[in-house]
C-alpha cells in the first residue's frame, strides 16, 4: 500500500499534524456536530422524536414560502446594489497610490468596527418619519418619506450593513491585478469600456463571487435588520426562524434553517461551477 | 535615405519632480532594427513607453509618419508592445491571447483562425492553441507575447526587456529569432535591453542612453569602436580608459609615452580621454614594450586570458590567447589603430581603471533591472 501511495504534497511531520488539531476539534465541535443537531430535528417531530417529513414540508406552504420569497427578493436588490456602488468604488481605490489605498480601506472597515446594532439603530434614526433624512428633505422643501418599515428601508440596512463585504474581496483581487495586462489590453486596440469587459471584469469575478456571497448570505438571513427597519409586511425567513425559536419550536427551526441551508448551498456551488476561476479569489464554498 | 517613420523632438520627462528624460531628439526609420540600451534608470523603457502611448511627454513632441501623435491613446497607435514579463491575459488560453487584438478589430472567426495559425507558425507554437498561458515556460510566453503584438500588422513593435527573464542559453536562442522575425516581417522593431551584447548583435542601430539623455547613436560596429565619450567606452563592451594630452593631430601622449594615432582635430594640447579596447593590447617581451608593467591577475576565459597588468598605477586590461604568469613583467606595445580618442565629458575618470575589477562585477551587471516606471 505504502509502495503505491501517490504522492500528496509533502509530508506532514507529526508537530504539523498535532498544529490542525484545535482547528479540528473547533470544527467538529461547532461546525459538524451542529450541522447534525439541525439534521436530527428538521426530521424528527417534538413529541417522540420519530422520523417525519412534516417540518420540511411546512416550508413549502404558502405562508413560509411568501416569506422566503420576500427575502430573497430584499437580499437579491441589496446584493445588487451592493454590486454596483462596491465594483466601480474597488476598482477606484486599487487604482489610488499605496498609501490612500490603506487609508480608504480604514475608512471603509472604520464602521465595521462598531456594533452591528448599533449600526443598525442609527440608520433607524436617519430613516425615521421624524429623522434626520426627512428634516433635510424638510428644509429644502421636498416633502416627507415614509420609508421606515417598508421593504426599502430594509434594502438600505442591508446596503449600509454589508456594502464593505462586496468592496474588500473586489478590491483585494484588483488591488492584486497586473497593470501592465490593462495596459496591454490599450496596447492591442481597447478603449476605456473594452478593457474594462474583456480584462478587469473577467480577472475580478472571483471577487465579485466571493461579494456577492458574503453580501447575499447574511443578507438573506438576517432578521435584525428587519425587525428595526422593517415592519409586520417586511417579515424574512430569519425573523421566522427567531420567532420559531422564542416559542421552542426547535423542530420547525431545525428545518427551516436546513432548507434555507441546502438552497443557498446547492445556488452558490451552481454560480461557482458556471464561473469557474480557478485562481481563487477568497472563495466561502 | 529611408523614411522617418517615428520621431521625438526635444522629450523631457519628470517623474515627481526627478527628470527621467530630458531634450531626447530621436528618428525611428522604417524597417530598422532600433535598439535603446542603457544602465537601469537611464529612461529607456520610459521613451518606449512614449512611443507606445502609456506616458506622454511634459515637454517636446512625438510624431508619427510625420502627424504629432502626443495627445493619441495607446489603443489608437499603430503600435504594439511586447511587455517586460509578457502581460499575457491569464483568463485566456495561447489562442484567445493571440487572437486579442483581432477581435478587438471585430475581424471575422475564420480570417482569425487563419492569421492566428499563422502566427504560431512563425513563433514556432503550433499545436498550443488550447494551452493555459500560465503554464507555459518563460520562452514559450515570450513567444506568445510576440505573436499577440505581431498579428495586429504594427508599424512598429515596441520591444520592453523582452529577453531579461529567460536564462542565458534560452536568451541567445531568441536573439536569433527575434532577428529572423524582423526580417522576415519587415516590420520597425524598437527594442529596449541593458545587455550590450544583445544590443550589438541584434540592431541596426543602437541608441546608448544614460541619465535621461541620449550619449551616441550609431550602427553596432561604429559604437564599439568609435565611442564618443567614456561613459559609452565602458558601457559597450571592456575598455581602458586614460586620460591624455592630444600633442597634434595623430599624435597623443598618455601613461607617460607618446603614441601615434589616427584621430585628428583635436586642439593642441587639449586634454582628453583615450580608450584602448583590451584584445587590442598586444603583450610583448619588456625591452620591445611601449610601456611595461606587473601582471597582478591572470584569469582564463575560454577563448582568451584576461591579463590585468599594472601600468605605473593603472590597471590595464589586457586580453591575449597566450599565458603570461602572474607576478612577471611584461610589455605592452599599442598600434595606432588601437587607439580611439575622445573629447572629455561629464563621465571622463568615472570609468576605465580595472584596479576595483573581479568577476563579480560581471555578475552584477547582468542582474535584470527592475521596472523603471
Amino acid at each position: 500500500m505504502t509502495g503505491a501511495r501517490k504522492y500528496n504534497g509533502p509530508r506532514r511531520s507529526a508537530l504539523q499534524r498535532f498544529a490542525a488539531a484545535p482547528h479540528i476539534a473547533w470544527a467538529v465541535l461547532f461546525v459538524i456536530a451542529p450541522l447534525i443537531f439541525v439534521a436530527y430535528y428538521a426530521f424528527t417531530n417534538s413529541a417522540d422524536g420519530s422520523f417525519t417529513m412534516a417540518n420540511i414540508a411546512a416550508f413549502f406552504t404558502k405562508e413560509y414560502l411568501l416569506i422566503f420569497w420576500r427575502s430573497v427578493k430584499l437580499a437579491f436588490f441589496a446584493t445588487l446594489i451592493c454590486l454596483l456602488l462596491g465594483y466601480p468604488t474597488a476598482y477606484f481605490i486599487s487604482r489610488c497610490k499605496p498609501g490612500t489605498q490603506k487609508i480608504l480601506i480604514v475608512l471603509l472597515m472604520l464602521p465595521m468596527w462598531t456594533n452591528f446594532l448599533i449600526r443598525t439603530y442609527s440608520i433607524m434614526t436617519l430613516l425615521q418619519d421624524t429623522g434626520i433624512l426627512n428634516s433635510l428633505l424638510g428644509a429644502i422643501g421636498i416633502k416627507p418619506l415614509s420609508i421606515i418599515g417598508t421593504e426599502t428601508a430594509v434594502v438600505i440596512g442591508m446596503v449600509y450593513d454589508y456594502l464593505p463585504y462586496m468592496i474588500l474581496p473586489i478590491y483585494s483581487v484588483m488591488s492584486k491585478m497586473d497593470h501592465r495586462l490593462i495596459e496591454a489590453a490599450s496596447d492591442l486596440g481597447c478603449n476605456g469600456f473594452q478593457v474594462l469587459k474583456k480584462v478587469i471584469i473577467p480577472l475580478s469575478i472571483s471577487g465579485v463571487i466571493s461579494g456577492i456571497t458574503m453580501v447575499f448570505v447574511p443578507s438573506i438571513s438576517t432578521f435584525y435588520i428587519s425587525q428595526k427597519l422593517g415592519g409586520p409586511s417586511t417579515l424574512l425567513i430569519g425573523d421566522v426562524i427567531e420567532q420559531q425559536y422564542t416559542a421552542s419550536n426547535y423542530n420547525m427551526v431545525a428545518s427551516l434553517s436546513f432548507v434555507l441551508m441546502v438552497i443557498l448551498i446547492v445556488g452558490l456551488a451552481i454560480v461557482n461551477h458556471y464561473t469557474d476561476s480557478d485562481d481563487g479569489g477568497g472563495m466561502l464554498i | 535615405m529611408k523614411k522617418r517613420l517615428i520621431e521625438l523632438k526635444n522629450i523631457s520627462k519628470a517623474f515627481d519632480g526627478e527628470a527621467v528624460l530630458s531634450n531626447i531628439d530621436l528618428y525611428i526609420h522604417d524597417h530598422e532594427f532600433m535598439t535603446l540600451l542603457g544602465p537601469s534608470g537611464c529612461g529607456k523603457t520610459t521613451t518606449l513607453r512614449i512611443i507606445g502611448g502609456f506616458e506622454t511627454p511634459d515637454e517636446g513632441d512625438v510624431y508619427f509618419e510625420g502627424e504629432r501623435i502626443n495627445d493619441l491613446p495607446a489603443y489608437k497607435r499603430h503600435v504594439n508592445t511586447v511587455f517586460q514579463k509578457y502581460a499575457l491575459f491569464p483568463h485566456l488560453n495561447v489562442f484567445d491571447n493571440i487572437a486579442f487584438g483581432l477581435r478587438i478589430k471585430k475581424v471575422k472567426e475564420d480570417v482569425i483562425r487563419e492569421k492566428v495559425s499563422e502566427m504560431l507558425s512563425l513563433v514556432n507554437l503550433v499545436g498550443f492553441e488550447k494551452k493555459n498561458v500560465s503554464l507555459l515556460s518563460g520562452g514559450q510566453q515570450q513567444r506568445v507575447a510576440i505573436a499577440r503584438a505581431l498579428i495586429n500588422e504594427p508599424e512598429v513593435l515596441l520591444l520592453d526587456e523582452p529577453l531579461g527573464a529567460l536564462d542565458l542559453k534560452l536568451r541567445k536562442d531568441m536573439q536569433v529569432e527575434l532577428k529572423n522575425i524582423q526580417t522576415k516581417t519587415g516590420i520597425t522593431f524598437v527594442y529596449v535591453t541593458h545587455d550590450q551584447e544583445e544590443a550589438l548583435s541584434m540592431s541596426d542601430t543602437v541608441v546608448v542612453m544614460a541619465n535621461g539623455k541620449i550619449q551616441q547613436i550609431g550602427t553596432p560596429i561604429d559604437i564599439y569602436n568609435e565611442p564618443v565619450n567614456a561613459f559609452v567606452a565602458d558601457f559597450i563592451g571592456e575598455s581602458n580608459i586614460l586620460d591624455g594630452v592630444m600633442l597634434k593631430d595623430f599624435c597623443v601622449k598618455f601613461a607617460s609615452h607618446t603614441f601615434d594615432c589616427l584621430d585628428k582635430g583635436f586642439e593642441i594640447n587639449e586634454p582628453v580621454d583615450v580608450v584602448v579596447r583590451p584584445e587590442d593590447v598586444d603583450v610583448v617581451p619588456v625591452e620591445k614594450g611601449m610601456l611595461s608593467g606587473l601582471v597582478t591577475s591572470v584569469t582564463f576565459k575560454g577563448v582568451h586570458y584576461e591579463i590585468i597588468v599594472d601600468i605605473d598605477g593603472f590597471k590595464w586590461m589586457i586580453q591575449s590567447t597566450d599565458y603570461v604568469a602572474p607576478n612577471s613583467v611584461i610589455g605592452v606595445y599599442i598600434e595606432p589603430d588601437a587607439i580611439h580618442i575622445m573629447k572629455k565629458s561629464e563621465f571622463s575618470n568615472m570609468f576605465g581603471d580595472y584596479s576595483t575589477f573581479s568577476d563579480e562585477m560581471d555578475h552584477l551587471s547582468e542582474v535584470p533591472e527592475e521596472d523603471e516606471e
